[in-house]
């Protein structure tokens, strides 16, 4: 079994034969390997250059502008963070780009990926709840909401919209959670996932300090509060923007309680 | 229904080749609206109940019959534009060139258009898609004056139609091969003060708004000077000079510009488009000029 | 077939048809460290003043955050490498010390065209191969010199020189900012401005600049001219792990027993020992 994750290529996405496909993703234009006059281009090293028009480029409906997404919960709160950072190949054309959005008082969404495929999630995302609410009388839940979004997202199938999302919040109960999607609707409910760029730097440090994986069991500390959990959620990120060059600029971080959401703002490295 | 039938083609004898156990599945939908119900395939549309199939208007063939290729390349093309947000205003400029690859085709022409009183839209990357844009746009903003109701497209709005035009045609694999700048003043609720917007679309529908923007070989020469220049309280005549100065990097160094510019800005006083000016460059400090020495095959 | 005993030098191809067969039947080669890089150097009335950023990327990986990046090859001749680590690091590493064994043979300081025509010559015979792209600058009996070299082998004489991923952001600072006759001080605020640019606005440059100043009467490296990009959070509470909170497997001993069953045993430990890593 496997899931779409960044790396992944899918129906649409750049293609890449299997014998030179490479390790990870490259952001921004992608490489379009049946054209040799793509700079860089080495997989076609003896063909025969063709005309291709005077700029000789052809179109890539897709692009990934990075960027880092959180969700860790605890008994009673959840908390959901994303950089600002929109990067495109070795460029950042903005710093300040929001990729986070409150859905209801008990639930917020983060998207990494492709920047007007995950406004266009977030537009479809706020008409469906408003629809919701209109008919019910009431917001929808986290559960209904996080099977929703695997729909639309799964809906998408085959022209996926590229976009790595964790959702966190409180359900019925007041207890936190999170999901982690892929690009296609395949989700899990967990207590700490990250997406994006920074995944592979910041998964192991949630896994180690929110679930006290590879911990001795009598070794286990105590669960994390909230505002524990906000700190190492800020020393993750901080981390992440020291060694991943697509997280940077500033991080915004949504806190989950019983009380409502409430959005917060710091800063990372913007080189 | 009766316009619908106009300008279709009926394919009666193309009804038997196909098995009519698919028109017996859509005819037995449980649905009442199964006589509406549809099917495409190929290109062709089938009809439920009426019996037969049509040229499906979304799908285009050519002539051979096979599916159109989307233009999916650029050809006259336009390089730079770069804006800066200020705190009276929106400056926005571009040179004056359309190229056609590496030939300077067209010295003249404008990359700015004014979009409403208060809005200039400006565009890099091919030049025919920026000009079936501007006159979407200028269609919207007709109906709009027709109406004279008051109400108009604001910045704002123009940028979002943008984004969504761009979008859907990059869904379509159909782009718009553009990256467009949204310039202008958003009036504010209640009678507050306008507010300079300044925003971007790209051809995959990538859309913000941001204080400064520069697109094409200006995202790397021009935003770094626009980020370094850029203060929260720059007025307009300051970021005028900035936006020239890096006009004029662009000139020395992305050999699809020219020295030839227009500047536009947007104030509470509405749209001024700017007349297109020559650039005054720098060719002679010495260090090029006299630098060369025996021995010494290079330049100084 | 391996050169052994009086090897020939220069580098092996011992391996070359052999992986040029397994990368056609797909096996994928290992790809070497490129850093995005902006280097930048700019010549003054008395000398030159050369910059780099710090970072070393792998991919959109951060590698090394405070790398050098200006290489030395003589007393009063300094390169800046942009392009694959190993190639910037060996080729000057290798002209360096030719260009000692040519100033000892002649009996004559080294010269800064000696030392291009050396990189020049080398690049060119490897065809680009070699990637490396450097920024080179001194100050000999002829005066102040700076040359860009591309892997190819071509070469330039500017006043003012860019090269890495970042020197289209240097060299738009450059070409909005530079004068004639500037003093020491100038050239040095204008390459620092220029790297700078590089670092905040390509994403394959970061960290800190440096500066190398030469002159006639020596040369000065300034390792962190500018330091922007400190860590600006750490979690105040760091991270204590307490002794035995990783599982141990007790003894090899367990490996070898015949029921091949793992027993998770903790370890004992005295109760305040703890290993702090939060620094």
């Amino acid at each position: 079994m496997s899931v779409l994750r960044p790396n992944a290529s899918v129906m649409g996405l750049p293609y890449t034969a299997p014998g030179n496909a490479p390790r990870g993703f490259t952001l921004g234009e992608h490489v379009d390997p049946e054209d040799p006059l793509e700079v860089g281009n080495s997989s076609n090293p003896h063909g025969k250059p063709r005309a291709i028009g005077p700029m000789g480029r052809r179109f890539q409906p897709y692009k990934n502008n990075g960027g880092t997404v959180v969700a860790v919960s605890g008994k009673d709160y959840s908390v959901i963070a994303s950089d600002t950072r929109l990067g495109s190949g070795y460029s950042v054309p903005s710093r300040n780009v929001s990729r986070i959005i409150k859905l209801t008082d008990k639930c917020v969404l983060a998207s990494s990926g492709m920047q007007s495929d995950i406004a266009v999630l977030h537009k479809v995302l706020r008409i469906r709840l408003t629809q919701y609410q209109y008919a019910h009388h009431q917001e929808m839940s986290l559960t209904a909401i996080s099977q929703m979004l695997s729909t639309m997202l799964y809906y998408r199938r085959f022209q996926p919209y590229y976009t790595f999302n964790v959702l966190g919040g409180i359900d019925a109960e007041g207890h936190g959670w999170s999901y982690s999607y892929d690009a296609i609707g395949s989700h899990e409910k967990v207590r700490a996932v990250c997406s994006g760029t920074g995944q592979n730097l910041l998964q192991p440090i949630l896994d180690n300090q929110v679930e006290f994986r590879q911990t001795a069991p009598e070794k286990k500390p105590e669960e994390l509060s909230l505002e524990p959990c906000v700190e190492l959620v800020k020393d993750a990120f901080t981390s992440a923007g020291e060694r991943d060059i697509y997280t940077g600029d500033i991080v915004e971080l949504a806190k989950v309680t019983a009380k409502g959401v409430e959005i917060e703002k710091f800063e990372l490295r913007s080189d | 229904m009766l316009g619908e039938l106009e300008g279709t083609v009926v394919f009666r004898e193309l009804l038997a080749l196909f098995p009519t156990s698919w028109l017996e599945r859509i005819s037995s939908h449980p649905s009442s609206e199964a006589a509406e119900k549809t099917v495409t395939m190929s290109g062709f549309k089938l009809t439920s109940g009426s019996g037969r199939f049509e040229r499906d208007a979304n799908v285009q063939s050519s002539a051979s019959g096979e599916p159109i290729r989307h233009t999916q390349r650029p050809m006259v093309t336009g390089s730079s534009v770069i804006a800066m947000r200020c705190v009276d205003g929106v400056v926005i400029g571009a040179d004056t060139l359309a190229s056609y690859g590496s030939m300077a085709r067209f010295r003249k022409i404008s990359r700015l258009h004014k979009a409403t009183d208060m809005c200039v839209v400006g565009a890099g990357g091919d030049l025919s898609d920026f000009q079936q844009l501007t006159t979407m746009v200028d269609k919207e903003t007709n109906r709009d004056y027709c109406f004279n109701d008051g109400h108009g497209l604001s910045p704002k709005a123009i940028h979002q139609y943008v984004a969504r035009v761009m979008y859907n045609r990059r869904n379509k694999m159909d782009p718009l091969w553009n990256y467009v700048v949204i310039a202008g003043m958003q009036n504010g609720d209640d009678g507050e003060e306008a507010k300079p917007v300044l925003g971007l679309v790209d051809l995959v529908g990538t859309h913000f708004e941001s204080e400064v923007i520069a697109t094409g070989f200006g995202e790397y020469l021009g935003l770094p000077l626009l980020r370094k220049a850029y203060r929260e309280d720059i007025t307009v005549a300051e970021g005028k000079k900035v936006v020239e100065q890096i006009m004029k990097v662009l000139f020395y160094r992305d050999a699809r510009t020219i020295d030839r510019v227009q500047i536009a800005t947007v104030t509470k006083d509405g749209v001024d488009m700017g007349e297109p000016f020559k650039l005054e460059t720098e060719w002679s400090y010495k260090a090029f000029v006299d630098g060369a020495r025996a021995g010494d095959m290079s330049t100084w | 077939m391996t050169s052994s005993g009086n090897a020939p030098g220069g580098f092996s191809f011992d391996n070359v048809i052999r992986n040029s067969m397994l990368q056609q039947k797909g096996y994928a080669p290992p790809t070497a460290r490129k850093t995005g890089t902006t280097i930048a150097g700019v010549v003054f009335s008395g000398g030159v003043v050369l910059g780099a950023d710090t970072r070393a990327t792998s991919g959109p990986t951060v590698f090394e955050k405070n790398c050098q990046k200006i290489h030395y090859i003589a007393d009063s001749i300094m390169c800046c490498g942009a392009g694959t680590a190993a190639d910037t690091d060996a080729t000057t590493q290798l002209i360096s010390s030719q260009l000692a064994l040519h100033s000892l043979a002649t009996r004559r300081a080294p010269r800064v065209a000696t030392a291009l025509n050396m990189l020049k010559q080398m690049l060119f015979r490897y065809q680009g191969h070699i990637s490396a792209a450097l920024v080179l600058g001194g100050v000999d009996f002829h005066g102040p010199h700076l040359y860009t070299v591309y892997p190819h082998g071509s070469t330039d004489r500017l006043p003012y020189v860019t090269m890495g991923s970042g020197s289209l952001a240097a060299m738009a600072v450059f070409e909005s900012k530079y004068k004639e006759d500037m003093t020491a001080d100038e050239a040095k605020q204008l390459v620092y401005e220029g790297i700078s640019a590089g670092i905040f606005n390509d994403l394959g440059s970061g960290g800190n600049v440096d500066l190398c100043i030469i002159t006639k009467e020596g040369k000065e490296l300034i390792r962190g001219y500018a330091k922007e990009n400190e860590r600006k959070y750490r979690r105040p509470a760091g991270y204590i792990f307490p002794h035995g909170a990783t599982p141990v497997i007790a003894g090899s001993e367990q490996f070898k027993g015949p029921e091949k069953g793992f027993s998770v045993v903790a370890e004992v430990a005295p109760a305040q020992d703890t290993m702090d890593v939060s620094a």
